[in-house]
């Protein structure tokens, strides 16, 4: 990946979209999701002269497309497919899982592609399987979506009944199954290993990588997992060629994004919007502007509860993309931004997410299992002060000795929001200490 | 572990649930969950399982349906699996009631995003009505827990009841909607306040053709 974030030559396309150019129209479910409404938007049209160009054409025009994984970790696509073994030399299928495990505080898309356009999501597993040559499809919904997954199960039916997917499925002589797995409330199970060890019934705790599941995954067979947005957007893809959905944001960062706007704006809502759309106007164009206005903003996580916070000033015209958050200290993450405003208690907001990791560490390896309790207990003191000012230093260092040394990144992710928390607003939690020892006076936050 | 439910006694359940077994659907349906995993995978269909067992404990007992020991013990059974790689499943995830609940779980979220858009203020109001967090009313209509994000962030703060979200909500809007349960009534499902689904409030500010059609946009490509 590339950590360069140099403006790139013409001039990218930032935004705003056109109507024309979005790939999930039926996203606010205004119009029916069976497959015969969603075949009139241009689902399911002629899949077969899709297939037809072939597996590794697929591939190409997806590498070509420049989609990055949308779920999170941002890893081209169409280089995570090719990484499939061309053939089984010893008879093992290969499986396409699609990780529809959305849990992340903030991330709200996946669920809006599944109960409002299902088809694109299945079509895509087609294309995306095929082009992997996938035996079957196994889309890992999470256990709470409940109404989802019940559009999701028609869907499924409804396809096969055309004969789209199945046994030849749309008459191209590739056979492909498209099976729905519920979960059960564990937000591990959104991590790769994890999901294929849920599959398998079982506990989900991450596996050691390597093997990595392309080559050993769900039954020890290859197995790629993709996230439903990137499986999705697929079929668009090669409909509309790797040239048309290149053509939005910046270089390294092409393409559409379901972004979820979340917390202190007018109108939280869920849009698609074109990659590298600079903040302010994502938010001023679709949320009706920051609660209190622009003067009241102090600061957002932009990517998920697990990419650290960024204060206003530098987020306010910042691109919204992959290097140019990164370029922040944060990261775009699933594009789930959780707006703040000078009303929040900032302390209490990253607590919170403090709980959170506690609660969803799977429990297999000790820096997690004990730092993150440890950490939200150091956290809630620091909410109310009650605390000495040396173990700021100290829940820092923790936190360092927690990242980077777990099987998956859940460590990090509780790790991160703690430190983002500690750079921008240290002054904030020295003023809380400050104050529950009767030391120093009370000021208002100077700007 | 301290906060772990406290499973009643053993020998009543025993009593109580040792003769579980599926009804004639649901045995139909564990069919057709088995089958969607290789051969030889079947404990793959151990979450499914679980969630229908519990189902019908619920249906059985007029409540959302917990998984007593010897109903785990008979999904293990048909998978082959051992009772206690049953059991992990169990315990490992939320979903999974380990001990009774009521007719109602009010499950809130109280996680960050939902929390910013007021979430205290729907645990207010479902204090207030009598509800005890992590425990059921005496009654055995309301369960109550505060949970972990829902996934429906563009809606906090939100709170799901059995099967059904409820969104968008304020401290009035929850507190009718434990009325309306406790009396015997259906909630509107959904955003409680003028919204489509996750669109911003008002109307959507992109593709306003769907509002009022079916609109396909591929002859503007």
């Amino acid at each position: 990946m590339a950590d360069v974030t140099a403006p790139p030559s013409p001039p990218a396309f930032v935004g705003p979209l056109a109507d024309k150019d979005r790939i999930f129209t039926n996203v606010h479910g205004f119009q029916d999701w069976r497959i015969d409404a969603a075949m009139k938007r241009g689902d399911w049209d002629n899949t077969k002269k899709l297939l037809e160009l072939g597996q590794d054409p697929i591939i190409d025009i997806m590498k070509a497309s420049g989609l990055r994984g949308r779920g999170g970790a941002g890893f081209p696509t169409g280089m995570k497919w090719s990484f499939m073994p061309k053939e089984s030399k010893d008879g093992r299928p290969s499986f396409l899982v699609i990780n529809a495990d959305e849990s992340e505080p903030g991330s709200c898309k996946d669920r809006e592609i599944i109960r409002h356009d299902p088809h694109k999501l299945i079509e895509g597993a087609l294309v995306a399987g095929f082009a992997m040559r996938a035996r079957a499809a196994y889309i890992y919904i999470r256990g709470e979506f409940i109404y989802e997954a019940k559009v999701l199960f028609a869907a499924v039916e409804e396809a096969y009944a055309k004969g789209f997917i199945g046994k030849n499925a749309c008459g191209s002589g590739y056979d492909f199954d498209v099976f729905v797995h519920r979960g059960a409330g564990a937000y591990i199970c959104g991590e790769e290993t994890a999901q294929i060890e849920s599959l398998e019934g079982k506990k989900g705790q991450p596996r050691l990588k390597p093997p990595f599941p392309a080559g050993a995954g769900l039954y020890g067979c290859p197995t790629t997992v993709n996230n439903v947005e990137s499986i999705a957007v697929a079929p668009t893809i090669l409909r509309r060629g790797a040239a048309w959905f290149s053509s939005f944001g910046r270089e390294n960062n092409r393409g559409t994004k379901l972004f979820q706007i979340s917390g202190h704006v007018n109108k939280p809502c869920v849009i698609e919007e074109s990659m590298s759309i600079p903040f302010r106007e994502l938010i001023d164009r679709h949320c009706g502007g920051i609660r209190g206005g622009w003067d009241n903003l102090m600061a957002v996580i932009p990517g998920g509860s697990s990419v650290p916070l960024v204060p206003a000033a530098e987020i306010m015209d910042a691109p919204m993309d992959f290097d140019g958050l990164r370029a922040l200290g944060s990261g775009l993450g699933t594009a789930a931004i959780i707006v703040m405003d000078k009303s929040t208690d900032i302390v209490r907001a990253i607590a919170r997410l403090s709980y959170f990791y506690k609660h969803e560490s799977c429990g297999q390896c000790t820096p997690c299992r004990e730092g993150t309790g440890w950490m939200w207990r150091v956290m809630e003191r620091l909410v109310t002060g009650d605390a000495d000012p040396e173990e700021i230093d100290m829940l820092l260092q923790v936190t360092k000795q927690v990242e980077g040394h777990t099987i998956c990144a859940l460590g990090d992710a509780a790790a991160w929001p703690i430190q983002g928390l500690i750079r921008h607003f240290r002054p904030e939690i020295e003023r809380r200490i400050a104050v529950k020892r009767g030391g120093a006076p009370v000021l208002e936050a100077a700007e | 572990m301290a906060d772990a439910p406290q499973i009643p006694d053993e020998a009543e359940v025993r009593a109580r649930w040792g003769g579980f077994a599926w009804t004639p659907e649901n045995a139909a349906q564990a069919k057709i969950v088995i089958a969607r995993y290789p051969e030889g995978r079947q404990q793959s269909a151990v979450m499914p399982l679980l969630d229908l067992a519990q189902r019908q404990v619920g249906a059985e007992t007029n409540t959302q349906g917990w998984l007593p020991i010897p109903v785990i013990e008979y999904v293990a059974a048909q998978l082959d699996m051992p009772f206690m790689r049953a059991y992990e499943v169990v315990t490992f995830y939320t979903m999974y009631n380990l001990a009774p609940v009521g007719r109602y779980h009010v499950q809130v979220c109280g996680t960050t995003p939902c929390m910013l858009r007021g979430s205290d203020d729907v645990l207010a109001a479902c204090k207030a009505k009598g509800l005890i967090k992590g425990g059921t009313t005496a009654d055995g209509l309301f369960t109550f827990n505060e949970v972990e994000c829902l996934g429906a962030c563009a809606n906090a703060p939100m709170v799901q009841i059995n099967d059904d979200n409820f969104e968008d909500l304020t401290f009035d809007t929850m507190t009718a909607i434990l009325d309306d349960l406790a009396a015997g009534l259906q909630p509107k499902i959904g955003p409680q306040i003028d919204r489509q689904t996750s669109a911003p409030e008002g109307g959507p500010t992109a593709t306003k053709a769907m509002v009022s059609e079916n609109h396909d946009y591929r002859g503007e490509w």
